[in-house]
């Protein structure tokens, strides 16, 4: 049957993942999965014992990679051995893509150029979205689906409703794509399931990768399975700076949706006079403005995670922190994302910023964030962070409070003590 | 299967089902801590053959396929709940746990003894005497729900294809 509508671009690479020309919505559908990723906790130690007993390896090594960010560097004995088992696992799989301790999977993956444009992935955790930043349909699985898919190389998949997010106008000084995203949880809700978000808009289009990373990560805390952006110029340069350019640029722009597209769902929102936000315990959707919230002492300021420790986010927190110093009982813990992003630091004197201020520099990894790593809270302590959820003990003893901002405001607030709106320390330019 | 209900809200987090900081634990001890910081009496009291019964999000946060294990650890037979994170929706079916979309959540008590029947995928209140029809599981759903999960689905698969191959 031929579609009526133009197609939105979820529908476009999940059509062509299944190979069925004209996908609908609700219908339930085999797709072929073109990559695979999965980290040091849900995968090689999920599944090793499964592959034993059905006495089968990796449908395609080079399909399929695996990085380890959650357990490291081993704290105890049990991590170290997680760790040990993931490599072995790598090696004797032939695992062609394993990266151990370099990063976050999220930022890593599209830092080696492996999420492409137009491409069908499946990643072995919630915020696998991140990489639909890049034009790519990347939803999160759990580790028996992961199993199934680098088994087969297959899964099936709902399709979609496409729920478009668009935003337009000029960003004002301090206010970030985190702010949006803090915003969105609160206005579209974080009750989405089966339900892929396109951001779009002018907005969009003049932001950098990184930036749109934020987006596509958060579509998570929207609910969603997939936050995917149409693949542009900006795109394009992004992965020919990484060695890894497109074969055909044309192409790769036709992903877009048609104009006559069919969306579930449409959520305008003109960004020109926000201003920043924060998210108050136990919800990324109790979003105020972060003026609001000047009498809220901290203990801890946290720059961590996937979402909010890229070299954008380093690069916000230095414009505060240069020139100044970390309140008194206050303590700024910031873990880089990746190696790369440490490396970059510490070459154009974005480090030396934040050292100089009194900041404590983790590892790279999902740290404090997934709960696993350094930098964890007390009963009682109140921490504001970079991170995307703040769900009770999520990051600590369940008695303890997080406030959710962009690294902007998680720098303001670690000078101050308190919860302060970052615009005070940001010159107009 | 029937059991009683355990009412749960909204917006249940995987978290809360499997706390982060214990997901080195093996499956069995990590089962124990499920809801703690919620109901501490949950995993002591939940047996075999219950129901969980929740509003809205149920599930929501990270992947870990260990928050709807737990439950399965626990004896829980099929939770309902007005709607379901996505990935964990997903992980419960692939572990064989089956989970329901149900509107009328609210005219059910704790402790309510419930009767369903998977394949019809019809539930009744015994309580209240209330019946109500749940919209049945997709076929490859079932498929994978009464093979007991993803796993054993596939170990079958993996037998017919060998058999396959050695009939060539
Ligand atoms: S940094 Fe946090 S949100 Fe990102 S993958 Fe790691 S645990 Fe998940």
């Amino acid at each position: 049957m031929q579609s009526s509508r133009g197609k939105t671009i979820v529908e476009k690479i999940v059509g062509r993942a299944a190979g069925v020309d004209a996908v609908r919505k609700g219908q339930i559908v085999t797709a072929n999965v073109d990559f695979a990723f999965a980290h040091d906790s849900s995968g090689p130690r999920r599944w090793q014992p499964h592959l034993d007993r059905l006495g089968v390896g990796l449908w395609d090594p080079e399909k399929v990679a695996i990085v380890t960010d959650h357990f490291v560097p081993a704290v105890d004995a049990q991590s170290a051995e997680i760790l040990r088992l993931s490599r072995e696992f790598a090696q004797a799989q032939k695992v062609s893509s394993f990266f151990d301790m370099i990063g976050i999977a999220h930022l890593v993956l599209p830092e080696k150029g492996l999420i492409r444009p137009g491409a069908f992935v499946a990643g072995g955790d919630s915020h696998s979205p991140t990489g639909g930043a890049f034009g790519a349909y990347v939803a999160g699985y759990g580790a028996t689906d992961m199993l199934g898919i680098v088994v087969t190389g297959q899964t099936w998949i709902r399709v979609p409703d496409t729920y478009r997010i668009e935003l337009n106008g000029a960003l004002p000084k301090g206010v970030v794509a985190k702010d949006i995203m803090l915003i969105l949880c609160r206005e579209v809700g974080m009750d989405n399931a089966f339900t892929a978000f396109e951001f779009a808009g002018s907005t969009v289009e003049s932001m950098q990768m990184f930036e749109r990373m934020v987006l596509s990560n958060m579509a998570t805390e929207l609910g969603g399975e997939a936050g995917i952006i149409a693949p542009d110029q900006t795109t394009c340069d992004f992965l020919r700076e990484r060695a890894k350019p497109v074969d055909d640029e044309q192409k790769v722009m036709e992903l877009a949706s048609d104009p006559d597209a069919d969306y579930s769902s449409n959520f305008t929102l003109d960004v020109g006079a926000l201003v920043p936000q924060v998210a108050a315990p136990h919800s990324p959707a109790n979003t105020r403005n972060a003026n609001g919230f000047s009498d809220v002492r901290i203990d801890q300021a946290y720059i961590g995670a996937c979402v909010g420790a890229k070299p954008s986010d380093l690069l916000m927190a230095a414009e505060v922190l240069k020139g100044r110093k970390v309140a008194d009982g206050t303590r700024l813990l910031i873990a880089p994302a990746s190696t790369e992003t440490m490396n970059g630091a510490a070459a154009d004197g974005t480090l030396a910023a934040l050292t100089d201020a009194g900041s404590i520099i983790l590892p790279s990894g999902c740290g404090a964030c997934a709960g696993m790593g350094a930098g964890l809270l007390a009963e009682g302590d109140v921490c504001i962070s970079s991170t995307n959820r703040n769900f009770q003990g999520r990051m600590g003893h369940s008695g303890s409070r997080v406030y959710l901002s962009s690294p902007y405001t998680v720098a303001a607030s670690a000078i101050t003590g308190r919860i302060t709106d970052p615009r005070e320390f940001l010159s107009e330019s | 299967m029937m059991g009683k209900a355990f009412l749960l809200g909204d917006d249940i987090d995987t978290g809360q089902l499997a706390p982060g900081h214990l997901l080195k634990l093996g499956e069995d001890e990590l089962a124990t801590h499920c809801l703690e910081t919620l109901r501490p009496d949950f995993a002591s009291q939940a047996k075999p053959g219950d129901f969980v019964v929740a509003g809205k999000n149920f599930g929501q946060g990270s992947s870990r396929e260990q928050a709807a294990i737990s439950l399965k650890v626990l004896g829980i037979s099929a939770i309902f709940a007005n709607s379901f994170a996505r990935i964990f929706f997903r992980n419960a079916i692939n572990i064989g746990l089956p989970v329901f979309e149900l509107e009328q959540t609210h005219s059910i008590t704790e402790g309510d003894d419930l009767a369903f029947d998977l394949p019809t995928g019809r539930l009744e209140n015994l309580s209240s005497g209330e019946k109500y029809q749940l919209q049945v599981l997709p076929d490859y759903l079932m498929q994978i729900v009464s093979a007991g999960g993803l796993v054993p689905l596939l170990e079958r698969e993996m037998a017919r294809r060998q058999d396959a191959l050695i009939g060539q």
